[in-house]
């Protein structure tokens, strides 16, 4: 017997594996006995096990190889052994994807499914579902309904996740067991009823109406499973999000009260939901927090693990909210389990006061090398946000910081430190030494690229602008000759800003110039060669065009222009101008705090909002002739929430039109709207040119109808600046069944009218960034320049000030110069951006703090009505 | 990016892999439920980073790669379950303690390599009783065990005792008669 054998060897040497040596060709070769009669199912079992053991440690198996297994194992079913026929349905699950024709088997199963053995019911509806399709699940249909609201519980629990895995594949087919599932809903079974639930949510998940019934039909008669539980506040807090629902709502109201639920499970499920609801307040997180509290006692790790986990999520926005439990989280440090310290540390970190900071630090260098990286990210995410709450702390920060740069770590470890550090020079002037001097010796030894470009990007930004230049051009120099392509690359560029910079530098960086022209590859060679030449004209506008400032155009944009331009062939040089421009992503670094769990899909470079708008309106043949989109504006509501049609609008800007898009929504579950226009009423000298209706706006389906308008061409200071459109939407409505959605023939005109719509000044400038304002305030020159002052009267602080002109004037700031420094006087504020039709803008604001803010606005651009329109509007 | 605010789309899909490695990390079981690794090579490496993580110390729970993973270790075994980040941590607990429990039930409390070597077959059922394609399917040890059924007269005759084989063949007696 081959068990026997088996043990003999394993007594030979002890912990020997009887499945180590295992040839996948000699139990190939075993399986053959499958054919002999009678079956032997103790030999055959052993057989099977063999196999799924060799295809579970991931061997390969060929499709013929594997089809002959497979038809061979197919004999077996004629043993009535109970163990073999059980491998047997793991075999056909196993083998489903590697073998040919296993729908043979598909009669046999059917056969298991309906017979009187209970212990094979269950396994072969789950093997028979992963090998239908869904023409041959037509075909089982009838079986599956009965399977599911079968009274046993484990043929019934397969039979509905079985059809869940399957929703994917057939839904239609699956939605029609609705009715059997809701029957499965109220079974006693635990384990049923969870299952019930979770495929009636999948099938309905669409359908916002049904969800809210099933919500409330379930909370109110109350669930035997905790696990049904938790799906149900998964449900309660994803509809509370869709729905911007107020915490007043009894969804709210049913998961607050399974925090009193006896299972901890559910308990925990449902103070995590709730610390995860965005705009939750104090009083609503408190009974989350003190469940949370009790958890951090528990003799559990994993219970531990998971309140400190989710007190640590409160503290970064409500850090109030979790001094309560300071004690217990003090506790929790010396814990065995690192990753319990780890969080009870970082969130003391963020909830203690500055003076415990000191002793903190040094509990958690004691042993940051034994924990894992995605902690010592958690670490130093906390390091970064007590940097800003404590700036004074900074110079024990650093060092820390250093330290562990220093340590072994993977990337996201070493770029979370380098982020960091890179957020504190940026806040704290007087750290910037010191946190280049970190940055540059860490470069001197780093393996990723990513970072040593990042790096290299930031000494060319703030070095030349350092007491002593002179002294990163060595690091600099040391990746020209050292490293990949891509750091030599960055290197070369970071070179060409310190000569741009300096003049007394210039003759050396020339000379190292001279060098990188002679390296092997061909961006180094051609940055080098092209940085040289620029220098070499000791032009302050060049400067600040090539080397300071770098494109602001959209790459995708400028890579489909330049698609079109080389598509046909014109004596005309390529335009610069007529690529779109970069929309500039807004970052926020101080709120956004990203999670511990950072998720494993690779980030896309995902086409910007304006590329997506762009694609869209250049599909409507009546906007073909507007040329490249130049802005897109935020969207608009321009109805109240919760009436019967909801109305939004994106404004399109181009270099002579506006598009305004209507994104509109019928809320009316018995009307169809059809040939919906929004019609406006310009003022003064803007033209409406032409309306493109929405052929059909069915109930709940958003579609989109807009409205092409000229803008005034020969005068535009005053009338662009400020202008109000009142709008009215008017369609054609037919009644309809609001069951089955079919419309009567006839229709009436009807008419809505919307909220008066703004174009602003802020709709005919993009945001661009310069990263270097002075060399860009240069470039442009005086030529036009006007200055005006003006007198804010109902502006109360500097940060106020600068916030407002901001948004009214939709710039981008420069330099860090929307952050006002803390009890100042006077700001400066630096302003970029375009202007319709391709004019570079630059704004200075000096503001002055007395009564109200006096602001000094001086305007620059290569255009002089450009200016006057600024400060036209700012007036 | 994970982000702060997300509410997740609420699934039942909670496993998203079982794994069993011996003393020297190597792999006795695992199963993967979905995408996360798609290749043996990238599945063995985040075995081997979990050992290296977790066999030294005896703490339950531990995030790695982005992924909750809560974990036991007796004798010469290592048992994981392993979660998305933002997945109930208990649910997972329920997971790993109904295999543990089941196995110990299986495995007359003999929960060590050798004797799992020797029962794989009772493994494999276990664990399809108990996760299927990433679904709790069953969190009860007891139902669990009942459902693999394993039956009693899998011991080899041999190793019977008299009483034993007397006992079910008076059993069988009695059957026929009352037949």
């Amino acid at each position: 017997m081959i068990k026997k054998f088996d043990k003999k060897d394993e007594e030979s040497g002890s912990g020997s594996n009887p499945f180590q040596h295992l040839e996948k060709s000699a139990v190939l070769q075993e399986a053959r006995i499958f054919n002999e009669t009678p079956i032997n199912p103790r030999r055959c079992l052993h057989i099977l096990t063999k196999i799924i053991y060799l295809l579970n440690q991931g061997e390969h198996f060929g499709t013929t190889e594997a089809t002959e297994a497979f038809f061979a194992m197919t004999r077996l079913f004629q043993s009535n052994d109970q163990t073999l026929r059980r491998m047997c349905y793991l075999t056909i699950k196993e083998m489903a994807n590697i073998s040919e024709d296993v729908i043979i088997v598909t009669s046999s199963l059917t056969k298991d499914m309906t017979g009187k053995e209970d212990v094979y019911r269950g396994p072969a509806i789950r093997a028979l579902c992963r090998i239908t399709d869904t023409t041959m699940l037509q075909a089982i249909e009838r079986y599956m309904k009965q399977a599911i609201v079968d009274k046993v519980p484990s043929v019934s629990s397969s039979a509905l996740v079985s059809s869940l895995h399957m929703v994917k594949m057939s839904y239609d087919v699956v939605k029609r067991w609705v009715n059997e599932a809701q029957e499965a809903a109220s079974s006693d079974n635990i384990m049923v009823q969870y299952h019930a639930l979770g495929l009636l949510y999948h099938l309905r998940k669409n359908d916002r109406l049904a969800v809210t019934k099933m919500l409330n039909k379930f909370t109110k008669s109350g669930l035997k499973s905790p696990f049904a539980y938790c799906m149900l506040i998964r449900i309660a807090s994803k509809l509370l999000d869709e729905t911007d629902g107020g915490h007043d709502s009894p969804l709210f109201d049913f998961i607050e009260s399974c925090l009193r639920n006896k299972n901890e499970m559910v308990v925990y499920e449902a103070a995590s939901a709730i610390v995860h609801m965005p705009n939750c307040t104090a009083r609503e997180l408190a009974p989350a927090v003190s469940v949370l509290q009790l958890f951090c006692s528990s003799p559990k790790a994993a219970l531990r693990y998971a309140a400190v986990r989710t007190l640590n999520k409160v503290a970064m926005k409500h850090p109030s909210a979790v001094t309560a439990c300071n004690l217990d989280l003090e506790n929790l440090i010396t814990d065995s389990n690192r990753s319990i310290a780890t969080l009870a540390i970082t969130t003391l970190l963020k909830t203690g006061s500055e003076s415990s900071v000191d002793r903190l630090m040094k509990q958690i260098s004691s042993f940051v090398s034994e924990i894992s990286d995605e902690f010592k990210v958690v670490v130093v995410q906390a390091i970064s946000a007590l940097c800003q709450k404590y700036p004074r702390k900074h110079s024990v920060m650093m060092n820390f910081l250093s330290n562990m740069l220093r340590d072994d770590g993977g990337f996201e470890y070493k770029r979370a430190i380098v982020d960091c550090i890179i957020s504190i020079i940026e806040d704290n002037p007087e750290s910037k030494e010191t946190g280049l001097a970190h940055l540059c010796e860490f470069i001197e030894d780093c393996e990723h690229t990513v970072l040593a470009t990042k790096i290299l990007h930031l000494l060319g930004k703030e070095g030349p602008r350092t007491p002593q230049p002179s002294k990163y051009i060595r690091f600099i120099f040391n990746r020209v000759v050292l490293e990949s392509e891509a750091v030599r690359a960055a290197a070369v560029s970071a070179l060409a800003k310190f000569g741009a910079q300096n003049d007394d530098l210039l003759p050396s960086v020339l000379v190292l110039m001279q060098r990188c022209m002679m390296d092997s590859d061909d961006e180094v060679r051609d940055r080098a060669t092209f940085y040289m030449n620029v220098l070499q004209q000791k032009q302050k506008a060049l400067n600040a065009a090539y080397i300071f400032n770098g494109l602001s155009v959209s790459i995708p944009g400028l890579e489909k222009s330049l698609h079109q331009y080389t598509l046909e062939p014109t004596e005309r040089p390529f335009d610069m101008k007529s690529v779109p421009l970069a929309t500039t992503p807004i970052t926020e670094h101080k709120t956004e705090i990203a999670s511990v769990a950072t998720s494993k899909l690779p980030e896309k470079l995902a086409p910007s909002r304006q590329d997506i708008y762009q694609e869209q309106l250049a599909a409507i043949p009546e906007f073909q002739g507007l040329g490249p989109l130049f802005k897109s504006s935020e969207q608009v509501q321009l109805t109240e929430a919760e009436t019967e049609y909801v109305v939004r609008c994106v404004k399109h800007t181009f270099a002579r039109h506006m598009v305004f898009q209507f994104d509109c929504t019928n809320t009316l579950n018995d009307q169809l709207l059809q040939k919906v226009v929004v019609q406006m009423e310009p003022s003064e000298s803007y033209e409406v040119i032409q309306y493109i209706p929405a052929a059909n706006l069915p109930y709940s389906q958003p579609g989109s109808c807009y409205t092409l308008v000229r803008l005034p061409e020969d005068d535009p200071t005053a009338e662009i600046v400020f202008i109000t459109f009142s709008c009215t939407m008017k369609y054609l409505v037919k009644d309809c069944d609001p069951n089955t959605g079919e419309p009567d023939d006839d229709g009436y005109d009807d008419e809505y009218v919307l909220e008066d719509l703004e174009v602003t000044v802020a709709d005919h400038i993009q945001k661009v960034l310069k990263p270097n304002f002075g060399a860009a305030w240069e470039e442009v020159g005086d030529e036009f320049e006007k200055e005006e002052t003006f007198a804010l009267a109902s502006v109360r602080t500097l940060d106020e000030a600068v916030g407002n002109i901001i948004s009214f004037l939709g710039m981008q700031p420069c330099e860090r110069s929307d952050k006002v420094p803390e009890n100042k006087n006077s700001h400066v504020l630096f302003l970029a951006g375009v202007f319709r039709g391709g004019h570079d803008v630059l704004v200075r604001a000096r503001l002055a703090l007395a009564d109200g803010v006096t602001m000094q606005v001086t305007v620059r651009s290569d255009e002089e009505t450009v200016v006057d329109v600024i400060l036209a509007s700012v007036g | 990016m994970y982000s702060f605010d997300t509410v997740y789309e609420p699934s039942l899909y909670t496993v998203k892999a079982v794994l069993i490695l011996d003393n020297d990390g190597d792999r006795l079981y695992a199963k993967y439920y979905d995408d996360t690794y798609p290749t043996v090579k990238e599945q063995k490496a985040f075995e081997k980073n979990i050992f290296n993580k977790t066999h030294r110390t005896d703490s339950e729970i531990a995030l790695l790669e982005g992924l909750t993973v809560v974990y036991k270790s007796n004798i010469d075994l290592f048992f994981y379950v392993i979660g998305s980040s933002h997945e109930n941590e208990l649910m997972l607990m329920a997971v790993l303690n109904c295999l543990f429990d089941s196995l110990s039930q299986m495995l007359r409390k003999n929960v060590e390599r050798r004797a799992l070597l020797e029962n794989m077959e009772g493994l494999f059922l276990a664990v399809d009783e108990i996760v299927d394609g990433g679904v709790i399917l069953e969190s009860d040890p007891q139902q669990v065990v009942h459902r693999v059924a394993l039956r009693g007269d899998d011991v080899p005759l041999t190793e019977q005792t008299v009483t034993q084989v007397l006992q079910s063949a008076k059993e069988q007696i009695k059957w026929s008669l009352l037949r």
